[in-house]
């Protein structure tokens, strides 16, 4: 890996950012919404207090770091987009670039997606609801960065898709993450799920990371177990799917799809 | 004799059961200028694309500056470059912009001066600071050839490079490609549908047709062969009559 060619794909991106108010504003609109809406939704619910503990810190807390993966996703995913949508695959790949490289690129923006959202969602969460996300405390940190990796794995996963499928199929860029959010238990405990839905979300890094907040929530106490499933489940998915990533992308030069995606 | 820079042997590419590229062998010499010639769909794009390594050969061997591609990609790809009237930089970036993520991906240093430098002599100060979708095509055209010489390639693809270019342009291209190839032992693979630029910029001429090599040399050598004065000729004699190869390799 030679960080020069990631740095420039880097700033290729940022080039785009610097002067599409569009591409910016997609980046803070949605969870700018998203965070109203619930927030509302939140403070309603809290008039039935008494039944559960904080309304507030469970879906607000659960809004913001759901938008965390979402974003980490996104931020692989629509880097790729934008290639094609430039159809400068053509060009990235004909010169010393590598997939490998690519992949660290987009996770890097992923990052600064990531940490751009959390700041306005943050914001949003204390101005408007008097809700500090960081009092939930510092532990929440490994968890966080859990939630980017599963972010990038399903990432990694839409990109393979879309590279290999075309156009066809490049919903599945904004898609394919809810088919993930049910079973990543984002808003309620995986105990409500039926049976056999539970043990396919046992093997979501997110589930186990939402469990280990709410945990963190409701006993203060540092959940390391739920924190270690998700770790080694991340490991093992993020592994995989750039193996995979790298096999559909050889297939891809072998059909000759890499300069034609886009057409 | 100069030393083969590019070698490429029984080169083959099919997609499914069509065959594009049918087991071609050739070579370029160093500071070369290669013509690949031929009608609409005669594999000449498959070619490049193979040697720039964005489509991978069904069977057969390329070796560049002696090594193999597939194990040597990186080193080589450093080295090469292209540009093709139909590839086009992203269109939200400025001309500036687009040259400095390219310098980047090749790892070129001094990079402000080359940029000076190759604007200077593609004429493209006027629109340097464009945004590239509000270009011409010609000047488009004359971005991709901007970044194709940035990185000073050792050797370099042109696909159909002067296909959108107005004729003062194209001739300042060639002049260009001529002048660098001069002073930098720079090869190059070269392909256009103008028979007459083919037959100024090329050393030697291989006409390919339905993925298969049908002939091979200088322009003059081909003209005589085919008892033609003219290239043109030539082409429309092969193109018309699909099945009349003048030697076999
Ligand atoms: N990815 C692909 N999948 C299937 N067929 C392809 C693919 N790429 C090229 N072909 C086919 O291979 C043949 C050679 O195409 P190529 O683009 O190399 O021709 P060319 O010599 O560059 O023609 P032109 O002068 O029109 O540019 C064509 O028949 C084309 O349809
Ligand atoms: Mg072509």
């Amino acid at each position: 890996m030679k960080f020069h060619r990631i740095a420039a794909l880097l700033s290729r991106h940022l080039y785009l950012y610097k002067r599409s108010f569009p591409r910016v504003m997609e980046i803070i609109y949605w969870p700018f919404v998203d965070l109203v809406i619930w927030g509302f939704i939140t403070l309603y619910l809290e008039r039935f207090k008494g039944t559960m503990p904080s309304f507030v810190t469970f879906f607000l807390g659960a809004l913001i770091l759901w938008d965390v993966l979402f974003r980490a996703q996104q931020g692989i995913t629509i880097s790729f987009l934008e290639e094609v949508w430039s159809r400068n695959l053509m060009n990235l790949f004909a010169s010393p670039l590598k997939p490998s490289e690519f992949l660290a690129a987009t996770m890097l923006l992923s990052i600064a997606k990531v940490v751009t959202v959390s700041f306005v969602t943050v914001l949003v969460a204390l101005f408007f609801y008097s809700f500090n996300v960081f009092l939930l405390g510092l532990s929440l940190v490994p968890f966080i960065v859990n939630l980017i990796v599963t972010g990038w794995c399903i990432g990694v996963l839409t990109t393979g898709l879309i590279m290999r499928y075309g156009q066809e199929v490049e919903v599945l860029a904004w898609g394919l993450v809810f088919l993930f959010q049910p079973i990543s238990c984002v808003f309620y405990p995986m105990s409500v799920l039926p049976e056999w839905l539970r043990a396919i979300a046992w093997m979501n890094p997110a589930a186990h990371v939402f469990e280990g907040m709410r945990r963190v929530i409701t006993t203060g106490g540092f959940p390391v177990q739920d924190l270690l499933w998700s770790m080694g489940l991340n490991a093992l998915y993020l592994a995989a799917l750039i193996f995979w990533f790298h096999r559909m992308f050889a297939v891809c030069k072998e059909k000759g799809l890499l300069v034609r995606v886009g057409e | 004799m100069a030393e083969a820079v590019v070698q490429v042997q029984n080169l083959t590419k099919c997609f499914g059961t069509f065959t594009a590229v049918d087991g071609i062998s050739f070579e370029i010499r160093e500071g070369e200028i290669l013509g690949l010639l031929g009608p609409n769909g005669a594999g000449k794009t498959t070619t490049i694309h193979m040697l720039l390594g964005v489509i991978t050969p069904t069977s057969g061997a390329i070796r560049v500056f002696g090594l193999p591609f597939d194990q040597h990609r990186e080193t080589i790809l450093n080295q090469v470059n292209f540009s093709s009237t139909y590839v086009s930089l992203p269109q939200a970036l400025t001309v500036e912009e687009n040259l400095r993520v390219a310098a980047g991906l090749y790892g070129l240093d001094r990079v402000s001066e080359r940029i000076d430098d190759i604007v200077t002599r593609l004429e493209m100060q006027e629109f340097r600071s464009k945004l590239t979708r509000r270009l011409s095509s010609g000047q488009m055209t004359r971005l991709s050839l901007a970044k194709a010489f940035l990185s000073e390639p050792k050797v370099l693809f042109l696909d159909e490079p002067t296909a959108s270019l107005d004729p003062d342009i194209a001739a300042k291209t060639r002049a260009m490609i001529q002048e660098i190839r001069r002073t930098t032992r720079m090869t190059v693979l070269y392909t256009s549908h103008n028979m007459r630029e083919m037959e100024e910029m090329s050393d030697r001429i291989i006409f390919l047709q339905r993925g298969r090599i049908i002939a091979e040399g200088t322009a003059d050598a081909i003209k005589a062969e085919c008892g033609e004065t003219d290239l043109e000729e030539v082409f429309l004699k092969f193109a018309r009559e699909p099945e009349a190869p003048v030697h076999e390799r």
